[in-house]
């Protein structure tokens, strides 16, 4: 039964994979409706993922896996408690939402299968991540929903605008994942665990450590990159030129949420320290206040909901930071809140914009008679977004109030924080779902109407969950609420909150809340143009920071490039001979190691005259009159080497040695007939004299090196291993060929692929023909 | 270069040559030779016919392109290595079968596999570089 079990999570984790490779096929037949076919995927680890429900409040946790590299110690393994259960469900439950949703949105779209594909990736790694418990395991699928997110932020790659947003939101969160991976390794090697659901039960391992604040500081910069806290916000917004079912579920339910996640699974041994409590605070209530003053400044309904989503991550973050049980409490609820209000609007931001033609919210009224499904949609969640009973909203909203308090100036200030942050986004949320359809209607570019079944069905879903989930809050807190606010506490926590008001101080706060809201919705031209205004003035931003430094990266990396490549084989081939030089001669001198001068040889005459041929060659080669003559000189002294390695008992290198020369004469002088270059080789007499000593001195380099080696005890172990082995194990009496296609043979495995490679690079390089440079290089050459 | 003699005697000469490179690379596990040397002596052939005859003939001649050879050459020296995870022996472990044909019996074995893939490497390789540079800038 437990393997069974095991097998089956193992699936459920992989399935998204599997049907991501499906979809191409499976919309080709079936066009949209596939999307039917492949929400089954998701529908199905859902109800998996239920199945974990009661055992994971009963005790706590399930893990389990398989050994992935024994050797490193490194397991694919997961880790279901309260928190990855909770997330696993909201990243299934709403993915397959999603799909259904893209199924309508994106009907008819030519590469509606390559959508399906990608986003199921997303939906896989993204599982992955939560689940994951080895740290190698996170980091890869981290990386993973960074790489697909790319893909899908710029899925409409004809435009220059999202393939802009989509490198920015790569560099950024894939920046933030080298920060991660740095940090894991430095918690690793800190605490000697290597899985969290070891880590999380180690206590205060981690806070004694020296290390803490160097693991602290880099773990966030992967969360703060990955969930858009400030100063990394900027990629979010731009990241809306996805198509919505991107935004309504990457950038808004679950990937920006990974790194809430992650600060989230680290609170038990890394929270309660000045350290924790101050910047996650700070860098929380900072992006809170950006995200809800730049969304109230926006017209179009996706960025203003970005925005909104910018702050309602900082609002996590600095909840989560906050550093008490209430807190977490409040971080649980908001969050479970903030992916089904979230992933609503979204889509129904999506269902006006593909149904009316815009999403600028100045141009939209009156379409409450065309889309009431949409409208009664909307409605729900801006009420929960709002923090209003009977939804899921106004629980959250309720125990952050509590959680805040009035003990000391901090907490005031954040409560200040918070209140502010609330109040304009309970005006832009009821900006967004009440200004498209109340009012007098107005022409848009498009005939509004209902959208079809799979547009509405999402997020009229999400809102019935919304009501449901409130209104038997003991239900699910039960389920949900309490499991994932204990493993995010690391100690048992029991949620209570209902939907029941009851007098107390959050209550006076939500309603001071509420006043605030209403007046900012009232006011919402004039505060825009206000803060359209100032922005204009600053005029600078991270998103243009961001820029500079590409571009700055640019420059410098072609300056770098500029000084190391000259692009003049002269230079390139001096260098190289003047540093095989030094590297013989240099240690041979300071190591005192120069060969002691040789007995004059006794030799045949045979032996001498090879060398006269040798000798000879080279002769020919410095005053031949020209290049081709210079060319085949240089073949006779090979020649004379290989002689050489016949009568020395070397026939397969000898044998080489003629077949390398005779190609190298025969592909130099085919070489030489295409270059341009005077028939005779002149030089200026400085640079011959250079050319003469860097000769010399790889000649003496070679030389002495020989001339050592050979005055050193001979040592035979391998020649006698071979000797010895190569019949009675390879079957082989040729030695060196044995050795080439057995026992080496991996070696040789690889140089053939460099054979094949370098092979490929030539044709290549033959191939090219002088173009014109393309205008784009042009304005670059110019702008240097 | 393109005298008549040599035009002439350049198929017959690379014929043989081709014929001792397969001779020398089938040798070489007892005798001097194998693969990269047989590549070599079949690469040099080919160069010959080409400077001879021009680049199109050997190209007709060669039917595959050069590189494809060479792909493939690098696909069986790989896929002889992997044989032997069937067998559950580390990668490119040499497995040997001594089959009959004909009442004649002959040594079979991956690393015969692997020399061919050497061979066909370094003769795909080389001839394309050769034949490339031949070629004139209209190809």
């Amino acid at each position: 039964m437990q393997t069974t079990g095991q097998s089956l999570t193992f699936l459920a984790l992989f399935l998204p994979f599997i049907a991501a490779a499906a979809a191409p096929f499976l919309t080709r037949y079936l066009k949209h409706n596939a999307a039917w076919v492949l929400a089954l995927a998701p529908a199905w680890i859902f109800f998996h993922f239920t199945g974990f429900l009661e055992t994971v409040g009963k005790n706590g946790a399930v893990t389990a896996g398989y050994d992935w590299i024994p050797s490193l110690g490194v397991r694919f393994s997961w880790f279901l408690d309260g928190l990855s259960l909770t997330f696993a469900l909201l990243i299934s439950g709403i993915g397959t939402l999603i799909v259904l949703y893209a199924g309508g949105y994106l009907k008819g779209h030519e590469h509606q299968g390559r959508f399906f594909s990608f986003i199921l990736m997303f939906m896989g790694a993204m599982q992955g991540l939560v689940v994951s418990d080895s740290f190698l395991m996170l980091f890869v699928f981290w990386e993973l929903t960074s790489i697909t997110s790319f893909l899908l932020i710029g899925f409409d790659h004809g435009r220059e605008a999202s393939r802009r947003a989509a490198l920015q939101a790569l560099v950024v969160t894939g920046l933030g994942g080298l920060s991660l991976l740095a940090g894991l390794l430095v918690t690793w090697m800190a605490t000697g665990q290597s899985e969290l659901s070891a880590l999380v039960t180690s206590g205060s391992v981690l806070r004694d450590s020296p290390f803490y604040l160097a693991a602290l500081v880099l773990v966030l910069g992967g969360a703060f990159t990955k969930s858009a806290q400030v100063p990394f916000h900027f990629w979010l917004p731009n990241a809306m030129e996805a198509p919505t079912p991107v935004s309504a579920y990457l950038h808004s339910a679950t990937m920006v949420k990974a790194g809430v996640y992650l600060v989230m699974r680290l609170n038990p041994v890394m929270g309660e320290t000045a350290e924790w409590e101050t910047i996650l605070p700070l860098f929380g209530g900072a992006t809170l206040l950006t995200g809800t003053l730049l969304a109230v400044r926006q017209t179009d309904l996706k960025l203003m909901l970005a925005y909104t989503t910018v702050a309602s991550l900082g609002l996590l973050v600095m909840l989560t930071g906050f550093g008490s049980e209430k807190a977490v409490e409040a971080a649980v609820l908001y969050l479970i809140a903030h992916s089904m209000f979230k992933g609503a609007l979204f889509m129904v931001a999506g269902t006006i914009d593909h149904e009316a033609g815009t999403r600028d919210v100045r141009r939209l009224g009156g379409l409450r008679a065309a889309m009431p499904v949409t409208f009664a949609a909307a409605l729900v969640a801006a009420i929960s977004m709002g923090g209003l009973p009977p939804l899921f909203g106004f629980l959250a909203k309720e125990e952050i109030y509590a959680a805040l308090g009035f003990s000391d100036g901090w907490t005031i200030f954040l409560l200040v924080v918070a209140i502010i942050g609330n109040a304009l986004m309970f005006a832009v949320g009821f900006a967004v779902a009440l200004k498209p359809f109340l009012g007098p209607h107005r022409d848009t570019p498009k005939h509004a109407h209902e959208g079809p079944v799979l547009l509405w069905l999402g997020p009229v879903i999400l809102g019935l969950a919304g009501i449901v989930a409130a209104l038997f809050s003991e239900w699910s807190h039960g389920l949900f609420s309490s499991p994932m606010a204990t493993a995010v506490a690391g100690t048992p926590v029991e949620v209570h909150i209902s939907v029941v008001p009851h007098l107390s101080v959050p209550l006076a706060l939500s309603a001071v809340t509420i006043v605030l809201g209403v007046l900012v919705y009232l006011a919402i031209d004039r505060l825009r143009d206000a803060i359209a205004a100032t922005l204009t003035t600053v005029g600078w931003g991270p998103d243009k920071g961001f820029d500079q430094a590409m571009r700055g990266l640019i420059r410098g990396s072609r300056g770098v490039t500029q000084v190391i490549q000259s692009g003049k084989l002269d230079i390139y081939m001096t260098i190289t001979f003047v540093l095989v030089a030094a590297s013989m001669l240099v240690p041979m001198v300071v190591f005192d190691e120069l060969p002691a001068v040789p007995d004059f040889p006794d030799m045949h005459f045979y032996e001498w005259s090879i060398i006269a041929i040798a000798v000879i060659g080279l002769g020919a080669v410095i005053y031949a009159k020209d290049r081709l003559t210079a060319i085949v000189s240089l073949g006779i002294q090979g020649f004379a080497v290989a002689l050489l390695f016949m009568i020395f008992g070397a026939p397969d290198l000898s044998f080489t040695q003629f077949m390398v020369e005779t190609l190298s004469v025969v592909i130099l002088a085919l070489v030489m007939t295409r270059l341009k270059l005077t028939p005779a080789d002149h030089r200026p007499t400085v640079e011959k004299l250079v050319d003469i000593s860097v000769a010399a001195a790889c000649g003496a380099g070679f030389g002495l090196t020989l001339l050592k080696v050979t005055q050193g005890p001979f040592d035979a172990t391998l020649t006698e291993f071979f000797n010895a082995y190569s019949y009675t194990i390879a079957h082989g009496r040729n030695v060196v060929n044995v050795i080439l296609v057995d026992f080496r043979g991996l070696d040789t495995l690889g140089e053939i692929a460099v054979v094949m490679v370098a092979g490929l690079s030539i044709l290549a390089l033959v191939r090219i023909r002088t173009r014109k440079p393309r205008a784009d290089e042009v304005a670059a050459k110019g702008a240097a | 270069m393109r005298t008549v003699i040599f035009r002439t005697t350049a198929p017959y000469l690379t014929s043989l040559m081709v014929l001792f490179s397969i001779f020398v690379l089938l040798r070489g596990h007892n005798e001097p030779g194998g693969g990269f040397i047989g590549g070599l002596i079949a690469a040099s052939a080919f160069a010959i016919y080409g400077i001879a005859c021009g680049v199109a003939p050997v190209r007709r001649a060669m039917y595959f392109h050069p590189m494809a050879i060479s792909g493939f050459g690098l696909l069986l020296a790989g896929l002889s290595g992997v044989l032997s995870f069937f067998l559950d022996v580390p990668f490119l472990t040499g497995l040997w079968a001594t089959p009959e044909f004909f009442g004649l019996s002959v040594d079979l074995s991956t690393p015969l596999f692997f020399d061919i893939g050497v061979y066909l490497v370094v003769v795909g390789s080389i001839t394309s570089t050769a034949l490339a540079l031949e070629e004139r800038d209209h190809a």
